[in-house]
C-alpha cells in the first residue's frame, strides 16, 4: 500500500463520509425535534435514486402513487379529524382540497413530464419535488398520533416504516438496480489522484447544505422554533409553537435530504430497491458518535464511517459491513464512559 | 368453577391437545407449520421479556438464534460433537455476545440497545455470509437428527413433542419469573430506575440479565431449527427476521407471556398465506409481505398496543392472588438505634445545577423517635435536599452521614440496603400490578431469590414471607382491603399511602416521605399522622416534606425552613410559627 493508494482510499472514504454526513444530520435533527429514531431514513435514498431512474427511462415512477395515496389517506384523516371537531363542513372540503393541491400539482407535471425525458437537472429538481413530501405525509400518518409515546414505541413503529417502504420500494423500482448518469463528467487528476466532476459536486452540495441548514437554525424563526421544540416540546408548545408542524418540517427536512443524498449516489453506485437501508444506518452509526444529538459530532463521525468504509473494503472487502457496524460497539463504550448514566424516565 | 381453576382446565386442555395433534390425521403442513410456530415463540417469549416487561428492545434477537443454530451446525457437522453438548456450547457463546452487547449499552439510555443489536444483527450475518469454514452464504448441510434415548427425531411429528414440551416449559418457567421477586425488579426497571434503585433493584443488572436471558431463548431456538431444518444459512438470521420476531411478540401482546405464542400463530399463518396472495397479486414474487407486515405493525401500535392477547385476558375473569401467606415466618428485621441517637447528619450539603445552587450548604440533623419536618415554600430546594440524602443526585460538596457512615456518593440503591427508605413526590409505581405486588418491591432487599430459583419456583417460601410483610404495612396503613386492586385503579391518596406501606416494607431505619398528605382527604391525613406517631414511637426516625402545615405543626417534633436552596430556620414548630422571616418567605414583606 502507496501513498497513492491511500490518496485514492482517504477521498472515496470522504466522499462518502460527505454524504453519510447529510444523512447523519438529518437523523440527529429528526430525534432531536420529535424523539423518533428514523430508520427509514435510508429508504428516501433510494427512493431519490430510483425516482431519477426511472425518470431517465421515461417511466412514471411508483413514488408519485405513493405520493397520491398518501396524501388522500391523510387528507381523509385531517377531514375526519376536523369534522369532528366540529368544523363546518365546507370549511373541512376546502382544508382538504388545499392539503392536496401540491400533490396534484407534483402528480400532474410528473405525468406530463416523464416521457419527455428532460434535461438530467430537471429530472433531479422532479425527484427531489416527489420524494420530499413523502417525509411529512409519514410523520402525519406513521407517527403523529403517537407523538407522546415513549421513544421505545417510536422506535418500532420506525421499524414498521421502513419494512412497509422498502417493500413497496420493491413493487415501484423491481428488483434490478440502477446506476444514475453522472451530474458532471468532467475528470481532473492531480498526481495519482484522480477527482470526478461528481465527487466535486458531492462536496459542494454537501458543504452548501450543511452552510444553509446551519443559516437556517441560527437566523430564521422556523428553525429557531425547531430548536425549541428539541430542547423542551412542552416549553414550546406553550410559547405557541405548534410540535406537529415542527414534526412535519423535520420530517419533510430528513426526506429532501434522503433524496438529494440519493441524487449524489446514484452515479457512483448501482442502487437496488433496499440499498437505501444500509446507507441510512451508516449515517445512523456516525449520528451515533455525536449521541443522537450533537451536529458536528455526528458530520465526524460521517466522515470517519466514510474512511473506514473504503479501507475495510480495501483490505478486506467482504468484511466491510461487519467492520462499519462493529465499531458502533467501541463508539459506545466510548460514550458510556464519557457521559455514564444519561438515562431517562419515562 | 374458580377462575383459576378454569385458567388451569384451559391450560391442560390445550397442553393434551397439542399432545394428541401429531397422532391425529393432521396434515403434515400443519405440523410443519406448529413447529415452526414454536420455534418462533421461544425467540418473541425473550422479546416479552425484553420489551413488554423491562421496557427494552432488541432487532438482533434473529442472530442470537443464528448463534445457537450456527454453533449447533459447525460442531455437529465438522467435528461431531454430540448434539446434547452443542447445545450448551452455544449458550455459552450466546450469552458471552449478550453480556457484551448489554454490557456496552445498558449503561445509557434505553435507544441505545436497539440500535446496537440492529448493528448486531447486521454484523453477524455478514459475518456468517462470508466465513468459508460456515460454508459462506450456502451455509451448512447434514446437520444429523437429534436423538433422544434412541429414538431419532427426524421427523415433523417425532420433533414436535421436543419442540413443544420446551415451549410450554419455558412459558410457564417465564409466567412464574414475572410472579417473583426478580419478576417485580425487572418490571420496576421499565418506569426508569429511580424509584427501582430506591427499592434496592441493581437496574443494571436487572437489564443485562433481561437481556441475556432473551437472548438464551433465541439460542435455543437456533438450536432447536438447526437440528429441525437439518441445514443452516444466514437467511433466516438476518435482520429482516429479528423485526419479524419483534412483530410477532407485539402482535400478540408485548405485556403477556402468553402473547407470544399467539403473536408467533398468528404472524406465521398470516405470512404463509400472504406469501401465496401476495406474488400473484403482483404478478412476480418478492417479500411483498413486508409491506403488510410494515404497516399492521404501525396499525396496531396506534390501535391496539396492548395486542391480540390483550383482548382475550381483558374477557377472562381476573385471578386474584392465593393468601397463602398467613403462617409464614416474618421477615428478619433491623436493629433500632437508641431513642436520641443522631440517625441522620447532613453536614454543608450544596447542589449546584450549572450556575444555579439549588442547595447552599444545608446542615441539619434527624434523631432516632423523631420526625423532622423539612417545609419552604415551592422551589426552595427541599425535593433536591431528599435527592441528596437518597443518592439520586451527587452533592456537589458537603458530607451526608448515617449512624456516622458517610453515605454521600454511594448509589441509591446502596444508601436503601443502609436503612434509608423513601416516597416520591410524584408517585412512582407499576400501574399493571396489584397493591400487594407493589408494596413487596418495598421489601426487595429482605429477599434474596434471583432468576433462576424464580423459574424454577423454589422461591415460595421466600415470597410468602414477603407477601405476608407487605400485606402487614398495608393494613397498618389501612389499606387492608385493597391488596388485590391494581394500583393504576386507585384514586391519587391510596397511591400515596401504598408508596408509604412499601417504603416501610423494606423495614428502614429513616423513613423520607416527600408530600405524604397531597391529595388525601382529611379522614385519610388524620390516619396517616396516627401511623406516623405510631412509628416514631416504635424509634423510626422521618424526615417529612409536606405543605399541609396543620399537620407538619401538630406532629414533627422539630422544622427545618428552607427558602431559595438556604436553611432559613430550624426549630420547634412554636418557635417556627412565630419566627417573622418565616412569615416574610411565605407571605412577603409589607414595604
Amino acid at each position: 500500500m502507496d501513498a497513492s493508494i491511500v490518496g485514492i482510499l482517504m477521498l472515496d472514504g470522504a466522499t462518502n463520509g460527505a454524504v453519510y454526513a447529510l444523512l447523519a444530520l438529518a437523523i440527529v435533527l429528526v430525534f432531536a425535534v420529535t424523539r423518533v429514531i428514523f430508520i427509514p431514513q435510508g429508504e428516501f435514498v433510494a427512493y431519490g435514486a430510483l425516482t431519477l431512474a426511472l425518470l431517465q427511462l421515461g417511466r412514471v415512477p411508483g413514488t408519485v402513487w405513493l405520493l397520491v395515496v398518501l396524501a388522500l389517506l391523510a387528507a381523509v384523516l385531517d377531514a375526519v379529524q376536523r369534522a369532528r371537531r366540529g368544523v363546518p363542513l365546507a370549511q373541512v372540503i376546502v382544508a382538504a382540497l388545499k392539503s392536496l393541491a401540491i400533490p396534484a400539482l407534483i402528480v400532474g407535471v410528473t405525468l406530463w413530464a416523464a416521457p419527455l425525458k428532460l434535461p438530467l437537472v430537471v429530472q433531479s429538481l422532479l425527484t427531489l419535488a416527489i420524494v420530499t413530501p413523502l417525509g411529512p405525509l409519514v410523520y402525519r400518518l406513521a407517527y403523529e398520533k403517537l407523538a407522546d409515546a415513549t421513544v421505545l414505541v417510536l422506535l418500532i413503529v420506525s421499524v414498521g416504516v421502513h419494512f412497509a417502504l422498502t417493500g413497496l420500494g420493491l413493487v415501484f423500482f423491481g428488483a434490478e438496480g440502477f446506476r444514475n448518469p453522472s451530474f458532471w463528467d468532467a475528470r481532473f487528476s492531480a498526481g495519482a489522484l484522480s477527482l470526478s466532476g461528481q465527487t466535486i459536486i458531492i462536496f459542494l452540495v454537501s458543504i452548501a447544505l450543511i452552510v444553509a441548514l446551519y443559516l437556517f437554525f441560527e437566523r430564521t424563526l422556523r428553525g429557531k422554533a425547531l430548536r425549541a421544540t428539541a430542547v423542551n416540546r412542552l416549553g414550546a408548545r406553550l410559547m405557541g409553537i405548534s410540535t406537529s408542524g415542527a414534526g412535519h418540517l423535520s420530517f419533510g427536512l430528513a426526506a429532501f435530504i434522503g433524496a438529494l443524498s440519493g441524487l449524489l449516489i446514484g452515479p457512483a453506485t448501482t442502487m437496488f430497491y433496499d440499498s437505501g437501508f444500509l446507507i441510512g444506518l451508516k449515517g445512523f452509526v456516525a449520528a451515533i458518535f455525536g449521541g443522537l444529538a450533537s451536529y458536528p459530532a455526528a458530520a465526524l463521525g460521517a466522515i470517519f464511517v466514510g474512511l473506514l468504509e473504503s479501507f475495510g473494503s480495501f483490505w478486506a472487502s467482504a468484511f466491510k459491513e461487519v467492520i462499519v457496524f462493529t465499531v458502533i460497539i467501541p463508539v459506545l463504550l466510548w460514550r458510556s464512559f464519557q457521559h455514564g448514566h444519561d438515562d431517562e424516565e419515562e | 368453577m374458580s377462575p383459576r381453576a378454569l385458567r388451569r382446565y384451559v391450560l391442560i386442555a390445550f397442553a393434551v391437545l397439542l399432545a394428541l395433534m401429531p397422532q391425529l390425521p393432521v396434515p403434515e403442513f400443519w405440523i410443519t407449520q406448529a413447529n415452526y410456530i414454536g420455534l418462533y415463540t421461544l425467540v418473541a417469549l425473550g422479546l416479552v421479556l425484553l420489551t413488554g416487561v423491562a421496557g427494552l428492545t432488541s432487532f438482533g434477537q434473529a442472530a442470537f438464534v443464528g448463534l445457537g443454530a450456527y454453533t449447533a451446525a459447525y460442531l455437529t457437522v465438522t467435528y461431531g460433537v454430540s448434539p446434547w453438548l452443542t447445545v450448551w456450547i452455544g449458550l455459552g457463546v450466546t450469552a458471552l455476545a449478550a453480556l457484551v452487547l448489554a454490557w456496552v449499552t445498558l449503561r445509557m439510555s434505553g435507544h441505545y440497545l436497539p440500535l446496537a443489536t440492529i448493528a448486531w444483527g447486521l454484523s453477524l450475518y455478514y459475518l456468517l455470509g462470508n466465513i468459508d469454514a460456515l460454508g459462506k452464504y450456502d451455509g451448512l448441510l447434514g446437520i444429523p437428527a437429534l436423538k433422544f434415548f434412541g429414538i431419532e427425531l427426524n421427523t415433523g411429528r417425532s420433533y414436535f413433542y421436543l419442540l413443544w414440551t420446551l415451549v410450554l416449559c419455558a412459558t410457564i418457567a417465564l409466567t412464574h419469573l414475572l410472579d417473583s421477586r426478580a419478576g417485580r425488579a425487572l418490571r420496576a426497571v421499565k418506569g426508569g430506575t429511580t424509584m427501582a434503585e430506591a427499592m434496592g433493584v441493581n437496574t443494571f443488572r436487572t437489564k443485562v440479565t433481561a437481556f441475556v436471558l432473551a437472548a438464551l431463548l433465541a439460542s435455543v431456538s437456533g438450536w432447536l431449527f438447526a437440528h429441525f431444518q437439518r441445514t443452516v444459512n444466514p437467511s433466516p438470521f438476518g435482520l429482516n427476521m429479528g423485526i419479524e420476531y419483534l412483530f410477532m411478540a407485539v402482535v400478540g401482546g408485548v405485556g403477556h407471556v402468553w402473547g407470544a405464542l399467539v403473536g408467533a400463530s398468528a404472524v406465521q399463518i398470516l405470512k404463509d398465506q400472504l406469501q401465496v396472495w401476495l406474488p400473484k397479486l403482483m404478478g412476480t414474487s418478492g417479500n411483498y409481505e413486508m409491506i403488510v407486515f410494515g404497516i399492521l405493525l404501525v396499525l396496531v401500535l396506534q390501535y391496539a398496543r396492548d395486542g391480540i392477547w390483550a383482548f382475550v385476558e381483558s374477557r377472562l375473569p381476573r385471578v386474584h392472588r392465593k393468601v397463602d401467606w398467613v403462617d409464614a415466618p416474618a421477615l428478619a428485621s433491623r436493629p433500632r438505634p437508641p431513642h436520641g441517637e443522631v440517625v441522620l447528619d447532613v453536614n454543608a450539603v450544596r447542589k449546584e445545577f450549572g450556575g444555579l445552587v439549588a442547595v447552599n450548604d444545608v446542615s441539619f440533623q434527624v434523631k432516632a423517635g423523631e420526625i423532622l419536618g423539612l417545609i419552604g415554600p415551592n422551589g426552595a430546594g427541599k425535593s433536591t435536599t431528599f435527592n441528596l440524602v437518597t443518592g439520586v443526585l451527587p452533592a456537589t460538596r458537603g458530607e451526608v452521614r448515617l449512624m456516622g457512615q458517610r453515605i454521600d456518593g454511594l448509589p441509591s440503591r446502596e444508601i436503601a440496603r443502609r436503612g434509608v427508605s423513601r416516597t416520591f413526590q410524584h408517585v412512582k409505581m407499576i400501574a399493571g400490578m396489584t397493591v400487594l405486588e407493589n408494596v413487596a418491591l418495598g421489601a426487595h432487599l429482605r429477599g434474596h431469590r434471583g432468576f433462576p430459583s424464580a423459574l424454577l419456583r423454589l422461591d415460595r417460601a421466600e415470597e410468602r414471607s414477603l407477601m405476608r410483610e407487605a400485606e402487614a404495612q398495608l393494613v397498618r396503613i389501612g389499606m387492608g382491603a385493597s391488596i388485590h386492586e391494581l394500583a393504576g385503579n386507585l384514586a391519587l391518596g391510596p397511591q400515596r399511602l401504598m408508596e408509604i406501606a412499601r417504603a416501610l416494607c423494606a423495614d428502614p431505619t429513616l423513613l423520607l416521605l416527600d408530600e405524604p398528605a397531597a391529595g388525601l382527604r382529611h379522614k385519610e391525613k388524620q390516619g396517616l399522622a396516627d401511623v406516623l406517631r405510631q412509628l416514631r414511637s416504635e424509634g423510626l426516625s422521618i424526615l417529612l416534606v409536606e405543605h399541609d402545615m396543620d399537620l407538619v405543626m401538630g406532629l414533627v417534633d422539630r422544622v427545618v425552613v428552607m427558602e431559595f436552596g438556604t436553611k432559613l430556620i430550624e426549630g420547634t414548630p412554636d418557635v417556627v410559627q412565630a419566627s417573622p422571616a418565616v412569615r416574610a418567605a411565605y407571605l412577603g414583606t409589607e414595604h
